[in-house]
C-alpha cells in the first residue's frame, strides 16, 4: 500500500472496530461511576459512624485504596482472587476496581459536602422527630449532594480515561481495541491516534459542562 | 406515675450538665405546669438555652431525670429502676416537644408548605391532603399565607421565623420552647414574631418555654419568670413580682443593667 504518513483508507476502515472499544469504555465508565457514586456515599456514612468498630475499618480500608496504584489493584482482582476461587470476567472485575478505587475519592468529596452541612438542619431534623434515615433521605442529602455534583463531574472524566488501564487486564476497551488494531497490521499511527482523538472528543466537552455546572453552583 | 392534670408537664430533677471545665447546668431542680408560660432570663452564658436544649434532646444531661408528661425523657423504666433511654423511647418522648431556634433552621431546599408539611407527613404519617391542609392553616395563622411557595432565601428573617413556629406548631407539642428566637432578627422585625408568639400564648393550652431578651415582652405574656445564673435557678415568681420588686441581689443588679437602656 501507500508510504504516506496517516493513511487514512486504513483508518477509516478499522474505525466501526474502534467505536466498539469506545463503546466498552464508555459501559465500563458509567457502571463504574454509579458504582464508585455509591461506595463513595457507603465508605463516608461509614467513617462518620459513631461505632469505631465500624468507622475505623472503613476509614483505613478507604486509605489503603486510595494510596495504592489502581493498576495494582487491578492485578489483585484479575490474576490473584480467581486463584481462591473467586472467578469473574475481565470486563466485570475492572469495572468493580475502578468503581472501588474511585470511590475511596468520592467519598472525600461526601464527607466534604455532608460537613458543610449547618449543625442547625441535625438539630431541626432532631427537634421534629425525624428518624435518621429519614434525616439523610429527606434534609442532609438533597441539601449536600447538589453542591458536589461539579467534583463528582470531574471524577467522571477521569475515570472515562483512567478506563484505558482496564486493557492491562484483558478488557477489550478503547486502548486495547487500538492495540489489538495496530499489532494485526503492525501501523499502530493510525488506532493510537484516532483512539486519542475518541477520548478527546467526549472528555473535552464532557469537562466544559462540569466547568459550568462548577461556575453555576458558585453562584449560588 | 401517671400523668393527671395537676402533674406538671416537664420535670428537671437534679439535672447538672458540664461543657468541660464549664458547668452549665447546676443540680437544676425545675417544673412546668401544663399550658404554663415560663419565661428564663439572665445573664449569656448563664446555662439558659441549655435547659431547652437537654430538653429538646440536643444535648444529654450528665447527670438527673427530666420528666415529660410523667414519663422519663432520657431514661426508661426497666422494673423499679432508670436505665438510659433507647432510642425509640426517645423518640416516643420527644414527641411532645417542639422548638423555635434562635437561627429558625428551616429546610432551605424546601418550600414554606413543605417545611411544614415535611414532619407531620414522615413522622406523624399524616396523610398528605391533610398536612397540607394543616399548613395553610397554620401558615395563615402566622400571616405567610400568601408565601406557601416560597423558599427560605426568599423570606425576610421574621418571615422565616415565622414559618419556623408553623413547622414547630404542626407537630401538635404539648410543650413548645422559644430559644432567643428574636435575636437574630432585625430590629423592625421583631414585633411581627413576638406577635404571633402573644397570640399563641393567650391561645392557652400549650405550655411555652422561652428564653429570651425581651424583657418587655416577658413581662407581657409569661405566667412565671425564672432568673438564671451560673447555673441555678437565682429567684422565680410571676413577672410583677421579679421585675418590679426582685428580692435577690444578683437579681437586682441584672435588670439594673438591662433596664436601664
Amino acid at each position: 500500500m501507500s508510504e504516506q504518513f496517516f493513511d487514512w483508507e486504513y483508518a477509516i476502515g478499522f474505525m466501526p472496530t474502534l467505536l466498539e472499544g469506545l463503546w466498552v469504555t464508555i459501559q465500563v465508565t458509567v457502571v463504574a461511576f454509579i458504582l464508585a457514586a455509591i461506595l463513595g456515599l457507603l465508605m463516608a456514612l461509614g467513617r462518620r459512624s459513631d461505632n469505631p468498630w465500624i468507622a475505623q475499618p472503613i476509614g483505613a480500608i478507604v486509605e489503603f485504596i486510595r494510596s495504592t496504584p489502581l493498576l495494582v489493584q487491578l492485578f489483585i482482582f484479575f490474576y490473584v482472587l480467581p486463584r481462591y476461587g473467586l472467578r469473574m470476567p475481565a470486563f466485570i472485575v475492572g469495572t468493580i476496581a475502578l468503581g472501588l478505587h474511585y470511590g475511596t475519592y468520592t467519598s472525600e468529596i461526601y464527607r466534604a459536602g455532608i460537613d458543610a452541612i449547618d449543625r442547625g438542619q441535625w438539630e431541626a431534623a432532631r427537634a421534629l422527630n425525624f428518624s435518621p434515615v429519614r434525616t439523610w433521605v429527606g434534609i442532609v442529602l438533597p441539601q449536600a449532594i447538589p453542591p458536589m455534583i461539579p467534583a463528582l463531574g470531574n471524577y467522571l472524566v477521569a475515570m472515562f480515561k483512567e478506563s484505558a488501564q482496564l486493557s492491562a487486564i484483558t478488557v477489550v476497551e478503547l486502548t486495547l481495541t487500538a492495540r489489538t488494531i495496530g499489532t494485526q497490521s503492525f501501523r499502530f499511527l493510525e488506532p493510537f491516534t484516532m483512539a486519542g482523538v475518541l477520548y478527546f472528543l467526549i472528555s473535552y466537552p464532557s469537562s466544559l459542562v462540569v466547568q459550568r455546572l462548577e461556575k453555576r453552583y458558585a453562584g449560588k | 406515675m401517671q400523668a393527671n392534670s395537676s402533674d406538671p408537664i416537664v420535670r428537671f430533677e437534679n439535672v447538672t450538665k458540664a461543657f468541660g471545665e464549664l458547668t452549665v447546668l447546676r443540680n437544676l431542680d425545675f417544673d412546668v405546669a401544663p399550658a404554663e408560660k415560663v419565661t428564663i432570663v439572665g445573664p449569656s452564658g448563664s446555662g439558659k438555652t441549655t435547659i431547652l436544649r437537654v430538653l429538646m434532646t440536643l444535648e444529654k444531661p450528665d447527670d438527673g431525670v427530666i420528666w415529660v408528661d410523667g414519663e422519663p425523657l432520657w431514661h426508661q423504666k426497666s422494673g423499679s429502676k432508670l436505665v438510659p433511654a433507647s432510642e425509640k423511647h426517645l423518640r416516643k418522648v420527644r414527641g411532645n416537644i417542639g422548638m423555635v431556634f434562635q437561627h429558625f433552621n428551616l429546610f432551605p431546599h424546601m418550600t414554606a408548605l413543605r417545611n411544614v408539611t415535611e414532619a407531620p407527613i414522615h413522622v406523624l404519617k399524616m396523610p398528605k391532603g391533610d398536612a397540607e391542609q394543616r399548613a395553610v392553616e397554620l401558615l395563615n395563622h402566622v400571616g405567610l399565607g400568601d408565601k406557601l411557595g416560597h423558599y427560605p432565601s426568599q423570606l425576610s428573617g421574621g418571615q422565616k421565623q415565622r414559618v419556623a413556629i408553623a413547622r414547630a406548631l404542626a407537630m401538635r407539642p404539648k410543650v413548645m420552647l422559644f430559644d432567643e428566637v428574636t435575636s437574630a432578627l432585625d430590629p423592625e422585625l421583631v414585633g411581627e414574631v413576638l406577635n404571633v408568639i402573644r397570640e399563641l400564648a393567650e391561645e392557652g393550652e400549650m405550655a411555652m418555654l422561652l428564653v429570651t431578651h425581651e424583657m418587655g415582652f416577658a413581662r407581657e405574656v409569661s405566667d412565671r419568670v425564672v432568673f438564671f445564673d451560673k447555673g441555678r435557678v437565682v429567684e422565680q415568681g410571676p413577672p410583677e413580682q421579679i421585675f418590679g420588686n426582685p428580692q435577690n441581689e444578683r437579681t437586682k443588679s441584672f435588670f439594673n443593667a438591662v433596664l436601664r437602656h
